[in-house]
């Protein structure tokens, strides 16, 4: 019995989690109005055609910092409050602010601004960060006057409270543009202010015209006329997203241009989108189901004939938001990562049960082919004995680490694809692409090696890339149009990507070199051969990390050469390049002349994991250079941490082995 | 001898370099917070010995290798190794040729470092220009009638006094700033005396400024100078940039559009008149200007184009189309230059910078213009080889040690 379970129990724990992401997979139904529908609608926002629901989701993030609306905060989770989806959320704000406003989405962490704003406390009806629209509204004067101050300091020089500032700026302005990229946020009844409009063009144009020829005119028409002019020009400044889609000479055009539009003399006239948003708006207001969905319906066959391509498009990254791949993945991984440690525990475990006798001659740790080979065991016959807990650990790790990596190679893939770009194009998609490479190396070694350290790196790297992509994805759109200079697949795929490698090898050898100083100084598991058998890894992963990063390096310097006529700049990020180059070639030159050993590589191996971070995120906290994005100051606090950290691990390193707990277990261990 | 050679060929010289180089190159980024990209390349790595370091805003007492010193010892580090402890051996093999690479690379930048030209070609549409103007140097010139006496900036330092054969008169420095400021002295607020009581100094002010250290921006040189001939001072006038560069011009007029279109454009017209001085009825005009260098072609800019993704101002596409006259070969053509994708041409590479045109432009009212960097660089190649020899010789050692690896395993 316990023989099947241990044969069956990796296939079926994969199976259990493959399940459990597919399942994610199928869109909530709608039940009355069509939200799931309307999110796959294309429009254009950030320079690119995406589906509302991206549009939806993206605001999300940057506003709340969640991809979904808790609109009950102060509820526990076991108070079941309402969460609806970001759909939902987008189409309310867009269209029926009454409702969107009263919504506590946006987040407020600095304690400093939610007393300037007066908002509540943690306590009845608010959790004390979660605020709505309306809440701020009151204080928004005293928001305002201090935004004005703070824009004026440069962003490197801002204190947290004056960073909160900034970032709430940003978000209402979001907000308000959102608010206003279907119909002026004042509305009232959009559908019968727009026919009102529209019915009062020809009044409007010819009252204009004659008091300018001071003529004399309809006061009240022209009056209104003027009224309505304004509020669409409030609309198109605030530069909301680009809902409509092209009509004759337009390409995709802003509700608010399009209003104004109208009554010029070679204008497009209110069209048929136009009045299919305004009808939808309506519905939503009215709460008319069927209204809403009917509008829907008509505004999406209007799209049919000229807008195939993008409907395609916007289909297909909804599907690629609902699947959210990397969360996915990243869920696996720590799975997968904790059972490949409990791997290194559980062999004796098993050792001490008397129903496997065969077991107790196994050595400390699973790692089958060294320890044969250091003779220190006697050659077991595995085919015949059930395998270990510790072997089955390991191998329902293998397995669940193959899932997240294929999983994790979907959304990389489909990305690439949705994009039409190499596989990175930013901060954003560099760290999913650390994460994959690591986790790639990962798997090869554990295929050579059978000792779980492979998976345990591979996961690790991979759950934390995927928690630092998730961080970076609230800055925005993470599929954002590329700049004029890096608009150019070739050394996005060669020079990004060479230069990427180079980051997930370095960080891979720096996290076996982990593994080596805590199953050292902390367990027993770290006997020789295991000692050596990292001690080579992390040499041939070192190797393989200058190449690409070399490589990498100097093609960037090539690129530079081709787009600015300059080699090579000192610019920071470059900097941060070469010192991973220079900092790998000393570790071999130091390996090559003997100056180090075993334990030097490994101490050399954790520093490289520093040199990488600063490389990856340091330099572009220097806020200076070509390369820099600007930074958040918790990404800043994460480095130094970070940094701390791995300085530590360099200080255990160094403790004298009398104190390493697998030496004092084989003194001839280490 | 011996210990000479022994010391040069030593690993443990290699490690020592590396050490110093990742300290130097990590230094000298972070000091680009406090002292500018190009501050710190020319203090770093431009450099034989650094001495004090800022970071962080603190002054830092240190001594290190520069830039150049490091790269001269790597090289010769290396160049010896390959001199004395060269075997061929398939083992060996991918070292060699990575180690080879190197050297191509450190040679390269060392030669592209002395060799390398730096140059700018600003134009509007429609001008024709068979010159580039210089980033960085400056020069004074007096022009009698297109004779042209062309004196560079850093030759002038204040106190001096400069005798050059081809003008009648001698020049003595008064002041020269490597940055400075520019102010319109209005009529009824005069409240310092006029630096001098000729030409420009008359309507404008100039004030000496600090460096700029911000990588886009740049220092606008003045100068002050008296023009003496035997009989006695001819005067004494302010020469400067902000009356020579056509974007600065641009850049005035704007700043002073809040006092009307009028108004600018008159501060303007004083700004750009030419300043001269008769001498035995010869007219010199003088400036100061950025340095030229002609070439033996010209270049019209035809079109400049600056497209953004819709609804946004996220740029995406810089593109000049500029025609090329060779008087010389005959040719007459049409290109097009855009980011990553520069003209080759002549010994030089121009490639596109700046540019003020698309829809900004065009609602300002503006001539769409673009700048062309304009780099010779006889190294160019070098990286190209030296990252190809690297690239090779590490994957050629790399599989090496793969395939020993994997055939080590025992069989299971």
């Amino acid at each position: 019995m316990k023989t099947i379970l241990q044969k069956w129990l990796p296939a079926g724990l994969m199976l259990v989690m493959a399940l459990w992401f597919l399942g994610n997979l199928a869109a909530p139904k709608d039940k009355d109005f069509a939200f799931t529908e309307f999110g796959q609608l294309p429009l254009t926002a950030n320079g690119r055609v995406v589906p509302l629901d991206s549009l939806a989701r993206n605001s999300l993030l940057a506003i709340r910092e969640k991809q979904t609306v808790n609109t009950e905060p102060w509820k526990g989770w076991n108070e079941h409050p309402k969460i609806i989806p970001a759909t939902e959320w987008l189409a309310n704000v867009m269209m029926n602010p009454a409702v969107a406003d009263n919504w506590p989405v946006f987040r407020v962490d600095n304690p400093d601004l939610v007393s300037l704003l007066k908002l509540p406390d943690k306590g009845d009806k608010s959790d004390g960060k979660h605020y709505s629209w309306n809440q701020i509204q009151p204080a928004i004067d005293t928001f305002e006057k201090e935004n004005e101050r703070v824009q004026k300091v440069e962003a490197a020089n801002r204190t947290a409270y004056e960073n909160a500032i900034a970032k709430m700026h940003e978000r209402l302005t979001l907000y308000a543009q959102l608010k206003n990229s279907v119909q002026p946020a004042d509305a009232q009844d959009w559908p019968a202010e727009l026919s009102w409009f529209e019915q009062h063009i020809p009044d409007g144009i010819a009252a204009a015209q004659a008091q300018q020829a001071g003529k004399p005119y309809d006061k009240t028409n022209f009056t209104a006329f003027v009224a309505a002019i304004e509020r669409f020009q409030f609309m198109a400044n605030l530069e909301p997203p680009l809902l409509l889609p092209p009509n004759g000479a337009r390409e995709w055009r802003r509700m608010g241009d399009a209003l104004l539009d109208a009554p010029r003399p070679n204008g497009v006239p209110i069209d048929a989108a136009i009045h299919d948003w305004a009808k939808m708006a309506g519905a939503l207001a009215g709460n008319q189901p069927d209204q809403f969905n009917a509008a829907l319906r008509d505004l999406r066959s209007l799209l049919v004939p000229t807008q195939s391509a993008a409907l395609d498009k916007a289909r297909a990254e909804v599907f690629f938001n609902q699947m959210q791949p990397f969360y996915g993945a990243m869920v696996i991984y720590i799975l997968a990562g904790l059972l490949a440690i409990f791997s290194w525990f559980g062999a004796g475990e098993v050792a001490a049960t008397p129903s496997s006798p065969k077991l107790a001659a196994m050595p400390g740790h699973p790692d089958d082919d060294q320890t044969r080979r250091s003779g220190t065991a006697t050659p077991s016959d595995e085919g015949v004995a059930a395998p270990s807990l510790s072997e089955t650990l390991r191998r329902s790790s293998v397995w669940l680490v193959w899932l997240a990596f294929v999983i994790h190679t979907t959304g990389l893939v489909y990305r690439m694809v949705l994009e039409g770009r190499p596989p990175v194009t930013n901060l954003y998609s560099s760290a999913i692409f650390i994460g994959w490479g690591a986790v790639l190396l990962g798997l090869i070694l554990e295929k050579f090696h059978r000792n779980g350290i492979g998976l345990v790196v591979a996961s690790v790297i991979g759950f934390i890339t995927l928690i630092i992509a998730h961080h970076l994805a609230l800055e925005g759109d993470t599929m954002e149009m590329m700049r004029a200079v890096l608009d150019t697949n070739f050394w996005l795929a060669t020079h990004v990507v060479s230069v990427t490698i180079g980051y997930a090898s370095t960080y891979v050898a720096g996290f076996l070199a982990l593994i080596y100083i805590l199953r050292g100084v902390f367990t027993k598991t770290l006997d020789a051969a295991t000692g050596k058998s990292l001690a080579r890894m992390i040499y041939g992963i070192v190797c393989f990390a200058t190449l690409f990063s070399f490589v990498g390096t100097v093609l960037g310097g090539i690129w530079a050469d081709q787009s600015w006529g300059r080699f090579w700049g000192w610019d920071p990020k470059e900097n941060g390049a070469l010192i991973i180059v220079l900092w790998n070639a000393l570790i071999l030159h130091l390996r090559w002349g003997g100056l180090i050993r075993e334990r030097g590589l490994v101490n050399c191996a954790i520093f490289g994991n520093i040199v990488t971070a600063w490389s990856w995120f340091g330099v572009n906290m220097l806020g200076i250079g070509l390369h820099s994005y600007g930074f958040t100051e918790a990404a800043f606090q994460w480095l130094v941490l970070f940094v701390v950290s791995q300085l530590a691990f360099i200080g255990l390193g160094l403790l004298p082995l009398k104190w390493w707990k697998s030496h004092r277990a084989t003194p001839a261990a280490i | 001898m011996n210990l000479f050679v022994r010391f040069f060929t030593s690993l443990k010289l290699t490690v020592v370099l590396l050490a110093f180089a990742i300290v130097l190159v990590f230094i000298g980024t972070i000091a680009q917070a406090d002292e500018g990209l190009y501050g710190a390349q020319a203090h770093y790595f431009k450099q034989w010995i650094v001495l004090g370091a800022h970071m962080f805003g603190h002054k830092i007492p240190l001594i290190l290798p520069g830039g150049y010193l490091l790269g001269v010892l790597l090289l010769v580090n290396l160049v010896a190794s390959h001199v004395f402890r060269f075997e061929f051996s398939r083992k060996k093999l991918g070292i060699q040729l990575a180690h080879a690479g190197v050297i191509v690379l450190l040679v390269g930048q060392l030669s592209t470092d002395l060799l390398s030209r730096e140059l700018q070609m600003h134009f509007t549409e429609g001008q024709t220009l068979n010159y580039s103007d210089s980033a960085t140097d400056y020069e004074l010139i007096f022009n009698a009638g297109g004779e042209v006496t062309a004196i560079p900036e850093k030759l002038l330092h204040a106190g001096d006094e400069l005798k050059i054969s081809s003008l009648p008169f001698t020049i003595r420095v008064q002041q020269r700033w490597h940055n400075s400021d520019m102010n319109y002295r209005a009529p009824m607020m005069q409240n310092a005396p006029a630096l001098t009581t000729n030409g420009l100094a008359v309507n404008f002010d100039f004030r000496k400024l600090d460096d700029v250290k911000a990588m886009d921006s740049r220092n606008i040189p003045t100068v002050v100078f008296e023009l003496r001939t035997p009989a006695g001072s001819l005067g004494t006038w302010v020469a400067s940039d902000w009356a020579s560069d056509a974007a600065l011009i641009e850049a005035v007029r704007n700043g002073y559009a809040q006092m009307g279109a009028g108004m600018a454009q008159k501060i303007v017209s004083q700004l750009v008149v030419p300043q001269s001085v008769v001498v035995d009825g010869k007219k010199f005009t003088f400036a100061l200007r950025a340095a030229r260098v002609y070439h033996p072609f010209s270049l019209t800019l035809l079109k400049a184009t600056h497209t953004t993704y819709p609804g946004t101002d996220i740029p995406k596409d810089f593109r000049s189309r500029v025609r090329i006259d060779n008087a010389k070969s005959g040719e007459k053509r049409e290109v097009e230059i855009s980011m990553n994708h520069p003209l080759r041409y002549g010994g030089y590479t121009y490639y596109q910078y700046q540019m003020d045109a698309g829809q900004m432009a065009e609602q300002a009212g503006r001539t769409p213009t673009s700048v062309l960097s304009v780099v010779r660089n006889p190294g160019w190649l070098t990286p190209y080889v030296g990252c190809g020899m690297v690239g090779a010789g590490l994957l050629i050692q790399f599989l090496y040690h793969l395939a020993g690896f994997v055939t080590k395993r025992p069989k299971k």
